[in-house]
């Protein structure tokens, strides 16, 4: 059994303009030692996603329909209290923003030395203690000094491994990063990804990494789904869909990446091939694929019903009415 | 290529931090170092780095809008730091900007088309009829409809937005455009929109930009020559093609490494890539922390920019050999 089974999952925001579905009937599941990467532009309800699963929609929204397994014990039917333990022990999360989600009137070790404290029943010296060495695991150097820095004393790189040590602190079993590394440089961004990977491996942890760079996705994720409107549109094995995307949005969004470092691409190429058209507007959802509007391949059945997310081969899941036929095409 | 449209000189540009009352040391930071660099009419130039390697404070005074420490811009030849009257109009005139964040660099409270047609009106361009044709045919080239131009900025997708502000900067018809990030906040699929429409236009309109970015991806897609930035200096410049298929110097190598540039599944583990950027120093290369083959003399000099190939100049005392 996954560690994590999303079954179905609805959740709603209620505004004036009327209802709309930021996570519509989402399914998933994430294994230990897995890393399932979450790949979507802007607004298709990733973020929500995540926030759902630990039971933190912001207000306005809720869950309305749905099951969030966690090694076989729903989420959604737990008590508050109860909900809270698991937070910050069994599930952690990290932000995207490393320089806004640390408490600037802190010292960092503290910090870190909070989230054990509520968890675990030891005194404060021995928390502290534990916070030096989960600084040290992280790759600070001279952790002792670093426990003793404020927020605005590091750097976003630095940043944001304080927020992995805090969220590593109670070894969960399962870490949500949303974006981690958008806010970073690319050198940086490349040691905060590796050390994510490393500290799953070692702990054998699953983590769902949200973010919408599929460069990123590429280098980190076992398995992949990619969102878009509230809906998955494709999920696969790293190895299944970069070779062989099967959704239109998915090849969209890999052809409009201009590409650097390969042999092939030596050439200046000339114009990307963009996906036209915008993201729809979730007020106003026709009831055929999220994808019709800026898809070329659409026909009237898409218009009407959306699709289906089905097994087309192993470990390769499309919602496509088109998805078999474009593949036999290689298109 | 023809003469240069921009021949910068030994630019720098230094800020003085004030001490605070605890602290009260004064600081300075040399965001621009003693940068040489050529513009040709026509090309793309494109300028990548990380954040803080200045090459925003750069751009800042290619556009008038920061003075430099030390050093000039020339433009055809002549200072821009020493324009002034009708001149210093003229130099506005074909130089624009193409900001970051299509959110923060259009006015809340002007619709679409007073913010395309704001830049006529200062320069008393044309009167109020052949102004308002002006602007919707260019809007129509930018991919914004006729009915669209009434609407607020807030009525507009960030693709939309930053579309207006490309507008914006070419309605004075200029020679050049400054792009300091124009598709950062975008997402990929608009992203891919916008760079196709930049590139249209400098067909259409015969520009010369100097593209900024972060995104090496971009920059190479871009570019017909790029200059990397680190910390101040330009340490490799170079065709597009040379830097990416043989980088020469080490910091170029390590950004490459650690961009996230093809699908290959499962590809991790950076080994090299160590460290982050200090502050910069007087002495010595600024890379020379994080860089495998330092040896004494990178503590001591600072490496200068010299033509190590045909074309492929590189700021470090072991180009060539490592």
């Amino acid at each position: 059994m996954a560690l994590l089974e999303v079954k179905d999952l609805t959740t709603v925001f209620d505004t004036a303009q009327g209802r709309i579905k930021a996570v519509d009937s989402l399914s998933l599941s994430v294994d230990s030692g897995e890393t399932l990467g979450i790949v979507g532009e802007s607004g298709c309800g990733k973020t929500m996603l995540a926030l759902s699963i630990m039971r933190l929609v912001p207000g306005g929204g809720k869950i309305i329909q749905g099951e969030i397994l966690f090694s076989g014990k729903n989420l959604l039917t737990l008590s508050e209290e109860k909900m809270r333990e698991k937070r910050g022990s069994e599930i952690s999360m990290i932000f995207q923003e490393p320089m806004t989600s640390l408490n600037p009137v802190f010292r960092v070790g503290e910090q870190i030395a909070e989230v054990i404290r509520l968890h675990k029943k030891i005194p404060s010296r021995e928390a502290m203690e534990m916070a030096v060495e989960q600084l040290r695991e992280v790759g600070i150097s001279y952790p002792e000094k670093r426990a003793r820095d404020y927020p605005h004393q590091l750097s976003g790189g630095m940043r944001q491994r304080v927020m992995i040590a805090m969220a590593m602190s109670c070894r969960p079993r399962l870490l949500l990063a949303d974006e981690p590394t958008t806010a970073l440089d690319v050198t940086i961004q490349a040691q905060i990804l590796d050390l994510i990977s490393e500290l799953k491996n070692k702990n054998k942890m699953a983590v769902m990494l949200i973010t919408h760079d599929l460069g990123v996705i590429a280098r980190t994720a076992q398995k992949i789904a990619v969102m878009y409107a509230g809906k998955i549109m494709e999920s696969a094995g790293a190895g299944k869909i970069f070779p062989r995307p099967a959704h239109p949005y998915t090849r969209g969004l890999m052809d409009s990446i201009p590409m650097a470092g390969t042999e092939e691409n030596a050439e200046t190429p000339g114009y990307l091939k963009a996906i036209p058209g915008t993201v729809p507007d979730l007020y106003n959802l026709s009831p055929g694929c999220r994808f019709y509007e800026r898809c070329s391949y659409g026909d009237d059945h898409c218009a009407r019903v959306h699709p289906p997310l089905e097994q087309i081969e192993q470990e390769h899941f499309v919602a496509c009415w088109k998805a078999g036929q474009l593949l036999e095409q290689g298109k | 290529m023809t003469a240069a449209l921009f021949d910068i000189k030994e630019l720098s540009k230094k800020y003085t931090i004030a001490g605070t009352a605890w602290k009260d040391k004064k600081r300075v930071i040399t965001a621009v170092d003693n940068v040489d660099l050529r513009i040709y009419k026509g090309e793309t130039l494109g300028l990548v780095g990380e954040s803080g390697c200045g090459k925003s404070t750069l751009a800042r005074m290619m556009t008038l809008l920061e003075k430099p420490s030390a050093g000039c811009i020339c433009f055809r030849g002549e200072n821009i730091f020493h324009y002034s009257g009708d001149a210093l109009k003229k130099y506005r005139r074909s130089v624009q900007l193409v900001f970051q964040d299509p959110y923060s660099s259009l006015n809340p409270r002007k619709s679409a088309i007073s913010i395309i047609s704001e830049p006529l009106i200062i320069h008393k361009t044309g009167d109020k009829e052949s102004r308002h044709k002006t602007v919707l045919d260019l809007m129509g080239k930018v991919g914004l409809s006729e009915q669209q131009a009434g609407r607020y900025p807030h009525e507009f997708s960030g693709g939309q937005r930053q579309r207006i502000g490309i507008a914006r900067a070419l309605v004075l018809r200029p020679e050049m455009i400054v792009a300091d990030e124009p598709v950062s906040a975008l997402d990929v699929s608009i992203q891919a929109q916008i760079l196709n429409l930049l590139k249209d236009l400098k067909k259409d309109f015969g520009l010369t930009y100097l593209f900024i970015s972060h995104d090496l991806n971009v920059i190479r897609h871009m570019s017909d020559r790029v200059a990397v930035m680190y910390l101040g200096r330009v340490v490799e410049l170079a065709d597009s093609r040379d830097i990416y298929l043989r980088p020469s110097h080490p910091y170029t190598r390590l950004l490459l490494a650690a961009a996230p540039s093809s699908f290959v599944a499962g590809k991790s583990g950076i080994a090299q890539v160590k460290g982050e950027a200090d502050a910069g120093g007087d002495r010595g290369c600024n890379f020379h922390n994080r860089c495998l083959y330092k040896k004494e003399i990178c503590l001591e000099d600072i490496p200068v920019l010299k033509e190590i190939d045909r074309g492929i100049f590189c700021a470090c005392h072991f180009a060539g050999e490592i």
